[in-house]
């Protein structure tokens, strides 16, 4: 396998995005996003330099709103459907630490 | 007094730091509400207080299928903040910042990365050094969690509880550069940048309510060293005045590792207020962990110049130029501008000026006599009247503070208050009198003044200002007294 991307790699942004994967998943996922490594090298041997980089591939810009208010949902409504509530707010489990 | 928190091995065994070996260096991320009336990405209201969890719409709680629409009222802002800090303004990005923390309905904040809207100013404080600024950007606010259990500590709570209604205000990190090196420099650039958040009307500038918040940067090094020390950034700092604390302990305990012989560790701390010290929140994560990526669901910003120029053009004078001009037009001294400017009494007084006042009298007043908020409404004319009365000696100075507190109060003719007071100009040969009497009432007295002791001025001038209830000229006294004594 490469060195590029270990299985390593791969479980620490697996841990960073909350995925619980099986040995078999992590070494498929490596074996995968190698292969995407790989892609990339292909478009780095392009000559792009007469090309101006691409912030988002719709080329629009300023799309803008009025700063007016809109409509808003009913709390009371929209709190039903969650799992559990207090006081007008959601309420959560305990949550270590502060926000980053 | 805050109470004094237990020993432990990171508590600092001294509370300053000696700044003849060591140097501070502070750099400071604060972060204002826009005063936009919806939020960032969507058309609920951006708006403090009110109950919990009404100010919300689908793109607020992040359901499936709403999408970001950029405020343009929160760029319009935005620019402004950048162009008042000196900034380049250019065409931004959005990205997604990635954490799972209830705080964000939606599991990622929307911010701006390598592509922020404002980037390379700087701020000149009162007294006139110049801090950086590397940027200045647009994200959204979180959400507020209460938690409940534990008696209120966050490690100890049994559960926790959203608030939606601040998630997704429109927010600008302005992030300056590690250029402060004490705690009052630190205060004073927080109370500047406030002025000019203020005054260009991005910010109510409230620190108590949140609409300002500064997360600290603290570093220590030893004088003369080129490189910084490793920095810990100190969060929950709520006023100028724990900002100062903040920095001073911070400071103090790694100095006291340092000379230990241990190492500072990059923290992310928590200021306790009431307990007067930092403590760990989390070892630093890197900017990798959110794994940032293009927002895709929002497209390139690019205000282009005929936006920024017209921003630029409707610009108000900043508290730096209106300090410079008092100085320049009134011959102020630096600190005295800093404070006419604060109370925004620095249009008054150049009115005052140009009416015909003396600028130096007119500074005085303003600095000493004019601390009520409502000073700003005094009328420049009846301002620059009153000055005029007191240089021509028809009032003293204590007589022109007085009708000058009642013009505040109640406005009106100058002259008019000073006659209803009984305000007149002394008639000499009626001070003539009472100083010939003091003086055969005082021989001993009088001996010493005429033998040259500078101290007995002050006894009769007092005398004869009781006397005449005030009314006297202390000048004029004083030059009668001499005339006697040849």
């Amino acid at each position: 396998m490469s060195e590029r991307i270990t299985t390593d790699d791969v479980a620490k942004v697996a841990k960073l995005a909350r995925l619980r994967l099986r040995p078999d998943e992590l070494t498929r996922f490596t074996e995968q996003l190698d292969a995407v490594l790989d892609h990339a090298e292909d478009l780095q041997t392009l000559d792009l330099d007469d090309l101006e980089p691409l912030a988002h591939p719709a080329e629009l810009s300023n799309v803008l709103r009025a700063d007016r208010v809109g409509a808003l949902l009913d709390r009371d409504e929209v709190l039903a459907s969650a799992p559990q509530a207090e006081n007008g707010r959601y309420r959560v489990p305990p949550v270590l630490g502060e926000a980053p | 007094m805050s109470p004094t928190p237990p020993m432990s091995p990171t508590q600092p065994t001294s509370t300053t730091v000696d700044l003849d070996v060591w140097e501070i260096v502070i750099g400071l991320e604060v972060h204002t509400e826009l005063a936009t009336a919806t939020k960032l990405f969507s058309s609920a209201p951006n708006h403090f207080g009110g109950e919990a969890n009404t100010n919300i719409d689908p793109l607020t709680l992040g359901l499936p299928g709403s999408l970001p629409v950029l405020n343009e009222q929160a760029v319009e802002l935005a620019i402004r903040v950048g162009l008042a800090l000196n900034c380049t303004v250019q065409r931004s990005t959005f990205a997604r910042k990635n954490y799972f923390y209830p705080d964000q309905s939606k599991n990622y904040q929307i911010s701006q990365f390598d592509l922020p809207i404002n980037v390379d100013g700087s701020l000149e404080l009162p007294d006139g050094k110049v801090v950086g600024i590397e940027r200045a950007h647009l994200e959204e606010d979180t959400g507020k969690t209460t938690h409940v259990g534990g008696g209120g500590r966050i490690h100890d709570a049994q559960h926790s509880l959203v608030d939606y209604n601040r998630a997704g205000v429109p927010l600008l990190e302005i992030v300056g550069r590690p250029d402060l090196r004490s705690a009052d420099e630190a205060r004073a650039y927080v109370s500047e940048l406030r002025s000019v958040l203020v005054a260009v009307g991005a910010s109510d500038g409230k620190m108590e309510e949140g609409s300002l918040r500064v997360d600290c940067n603290v570093s220590v090094r030893r004088r003369g060293e080129e490189e910084f020390g490793t920095r810990c950034e100190i969060k929950n700092i709520n006023s100028l005045r724990s900002l100062g604390r903040a920095v001073d302990y911070e400071a103090a305990r790694q100095v006291d590792l340092i000379t230990a012989g241990d190492r500072v560790e990059q923290q992310t701390r928590h200021w306790n207020e009431d307990e007067g010290r930092t403590t760990l929140l989390r070892s630093k994560e890197g900017s990798d962990d959110y794994r940032y990526f293009p927002e895709p669901d929002l497209v390139v910003l690019d205000p282009g110049s005929e936006w920024i120029e017209r921003v630029r053009a409707e610009l108000p004078m900043l508290p730096a130029d209106r300090r410079h001009r008092l100085v320049e037009q009134c011959g102020a001294g630096v600190e005295q501008a800093a404070l006419v400017v604060e109370r925004g009494l620095d249009e008054l007084c150049l009115a005052a000026v140009a009416a015909g006042a003396d600028a130096t009298r007119t500074l005085t007043h303003a600095e000493h006599n004019l601390s009520d908020g409502r000073s700003v409404e005094l009328d420049p004319g009846s301002f620059a009247a009153l000055v005029k009365m007191e240089l021509d000696g028809s009032l003293s100075a204590t007589q022109a503070k007085t009708v000058l507190a009642e013009l505040v109060a109640h406005g009106g003719d100058p002259t008019e208050i000073a006659a209803v007071h009984g305000f007149e100009a002394m008639d000499s040969s009626e001070l003539d009198g009472l100083i010939d009497a003091l003086i055969s009432n005082h021989p001993d007295e009088w001996q010493r003044f005429c033998d040259g002791d500078g101290k007995v001025t002050g006894f009769f001038v007092g005398q004869v200002m009781k006397a005449t209830q005030g009314k006297a000229d202390g000048k004029v006294v004083t030059g009668l007294l001499r005339d006697r004594a040849g």
